[in-house]
């Protein structure tokens, strides 16, 4: 029992990178309808800023707290910039495309950032300095361990969550975004600038999957060019398993899927582990298509 | 009628042709050894291209696992040959035919899906198999098989690529394929029109399928070597990146598409750290100034986002009807 709770808080921890990711996805599937295949890739930029970032503010004396807030700031800043020139130069263009060319532009886009960080940083992977010193915690004396990193794994997700909680329900962009998901026309005449809130959701979603990106180097200490395709992959099905669209769908599909995963790797099959991750996918859409969270839609004749 | 006949006789001829000239370099031994890899891989490409066509392009189901049944036809043929002694063609077929047995499985459950739905079903099933051939220790695992002879000659994928060239296309122009353009046009009304929509699509996924494992089974034959990562996911993507350059529905487009990505690659070879970088760029100027495709001829959308549809929307609303 103490064993699954342990691999439980460990499954939370790396749930929580996938929902940070997922919701990135969501918004943006939810607004213009594209699956963003670079997003991934955002998430690899995100944690090379991070990185980069927390190593010269760390020599630059500052408390790790400091850093590691600043890091992060610093990392979902650049990285929300650079989500918004992806749409405005790859994806602006194919608005009014076909749905199969958008999608193969997300993913020309995602092969430009892999291989231009290949070719920039090289292809070994990088170390991730330690920001916070790694102590362990013991729950209620048992033998159930938490880490501090794991701890602010969770403090850091939550946090974000509620922020992007706070701008989607209350803020006027928030409710843009909202507006537009739901019919993009009846929005635009409603007076609501469609171009700037698809780049407000696409810098949320970017600055989402930075986040998420500093907190994996912070957990796996190891960063290198390509890791954006699985961990990007994951994500997409944790939207998907929670409701693509629904952004408490993401959080539970993130959640899901991570503890699903540690636990299948802790019973000895972490080989299988993604095949898992994709059968659970599989099985999600032939029985609820619209997966956990989401409206099913009729199509309309 | 006539004229279609005649184009279709000069297409062999021109293949004919083609594959004469050919066969006087390969014995001549002026074409250098990458030359000669480069056309058998451009074989195999065709038959994978024009084979995602007849699902993608023709029928509107939107596929990213084609990797996966080329793995099934790759393992299948390999391990016959390898262990089994089996001869070259049967054991191409064989994988082939296992392939499109797996093109009827995934087909029936997940073609309820559509558009973007069934494309992340389709990659999860090829991650799938992919995850499964890399735990299977009966198919090498990791490291995967090596020694494969090779068998793959000139003129064996010539024959092949011709024959699943030849009947793809005449499949598209029958009443069937009709059918299929029909279910990509419009699945609702071609479902009113009296179309068993499922089955038509459940025979694309298993033909597709079907030349799919068998280009995997050559594939597997020239390159001596099969690994479960050279069926990943990005190599589904190569595939619909060339039936997309070539122009979608369009099998000459599809073959055009798969000879430009295959020369691409291989001269881009001697760059292999702008490689993908050229690549991809040119990826997305081409879906941003020619999104049809070189040779394209249709524009169809999976969704509401369309052009066309938008178009009809315009028009409905131009015209004031609410």
């Amino acid at each position: 029992m103490e064993y699954f709770i342990q691999q439980l808080i460990n499954g939370i921890s790396v749930g929580s990178i996938y929902a940070l990711i997922a919701l990135g996805y969501t918004m943006v599937y939810g607004i213009i309808k594209l699956i963003n295949f670079a997003h991934g890739d955002v998430f690899m930029v995100g944690s090379f800023i991070g990185l980069y970032s927390a190593k010269y503010l760390a020599n630059a004396g500052l408390p790790p707290i400091v850093v590691l807030l600043l890091s992060l700031i610093i990392s979902m800043t650049i990285s929300a910039l650079l989500g918004i020139s992806i749409e405005r130069l790859a994806y602006k263009p194919l608005r009014k495309s076909t749905r199969i060319a958008a999608l193969i532009t997300a993913i020309g886009v995602s092969f430009l950032l892999e291989y231009t960080g290949v070719l920039i940083l090289g292809p070994q992977a990088k170390g991730f300095p330690d920001i916070m010193d790694k102590k362990q915690y013991h729950l209620f004396g048992s033998s159930i361990q938490v880490e501090s990193n794991q701890i602010m794994i969770l403090l850091t997700t939550i946090i974000l969550m509620l922020v992007l909680q706070y701008i989607v329900r209350y803020t006027k962009t928030g409710k843009a975004m909202r507006a537009v998901s739901f019919d993009v026309e009846a929005a635009r005449l409603m007076g609501i600038n469609v171009d700037r809130t698809i780049s407000a959701t696409f810098a949320i979603g970017s600055a989402l999957a930075a986040a998420a990106g500093v907190i994996f180097g912070m957990t796996y200490n190891s960063v290198d060019p390509l890791m954006g395709v699985m961990p990007g992959l994951k994500a997409f099905v944790a939207a998907v398993l929670g409701g693509i669209g629904s952004i408490p769908g993401a959080l539970v599909g993130g959640l899901l899927l991570g503890t699903v995963e540690t636990e299948i790797s802790s019973l000895g099959f972490s080989s299988w582990r993604d095949g898992v991750a994709f059968a659970v996918l599989i099985l999600i859409l032939i029985f609820r298509p619209s997966g956990l969270f989401g409206k099913n839609v009729r199509e309309k004749v | 009628m006539k004229k279609i006949n005649n184009k279709f006789w000069l297409g062999i001829l021109t293949a004919f042709a083609f594959y004469g000239i050919v066969k006087v370099l390969l014995t001549t031994e002026i074409l250098s050894d990458v030359n000669q890899s480069m056309l058998l891989l451009i074989g195999v490409n065709i038959m994978l291209a024009v084979s995602l066509n007849l699902i993608t392009g023709i029928t509107g189901q939107f596929s990213i696992g084609h990797a996966g049944f080329m793995s099934v036809g790759a393992y299948t043929s390999a391990i016959l040959t390898l262990d089994y002694n089996v001869p070259f063609i049967p054991a191409i077929l064989a994988g082939g035919l296992l392939a499109a047995v797996f093109g009827v499985l995934i087909g029936m459950p997940t073609l309820r899906l559509n558009g973007d739905y069934l494309a992340i079903a389709t990659l999860g099933f090829g991650e799938i198999i992919r995850i499964i051939m890399l735990n299977t220790e009966f198919v090498g695992g990791a490291s995967g098989l090596s020694g494969i002879p090779a068998k793959t000659t000139w003129t064996m994928l010539f024959f092949f690529t011709l024959i699943s060239v030849v009947l793809i296309n005449n499949f598209i122009r029958s009443t069937h394929g009709r059918a299929c353009i029909a279910i990509r046009e419009n699945e609702i009304a071609a479902e009113a029109m009296g179309i068993n929509t499922t089955r038509y699509k459940i025979i694309a996924f298993t033909i597709g399928a079907l030349f799919a494992g068998m280009a995997g089974g050559l594939s597997a034959h020239t390159f001596y070597v099969i690994t479960p990562g050279s069926f990943n996911f990005l190599k589904s993507f190569e595939i619909i990146v060339m039936v997309v350059l070539g122009g979608l529905g369009s099998t000459a487009g599809s073959i055009v598409g798969a000879v430009f990505v295959t020369l691409l690659y291989t001269y881009l070879r001697e760059f292999p750290e702008w490689r993908m970088i050229i690549y991809s760029i040119v990826l997305i100027l081409m879906m941003i100034f020619r999104p049809s495709g070189l040779l394209g001829v249709s524009k169809f959308s999976f969704g509401k986002f369309g052009k066309k549809e938008a178009k009809a929307n315009d028009a409905i609303k131009s015209s004031g009807t609410p």
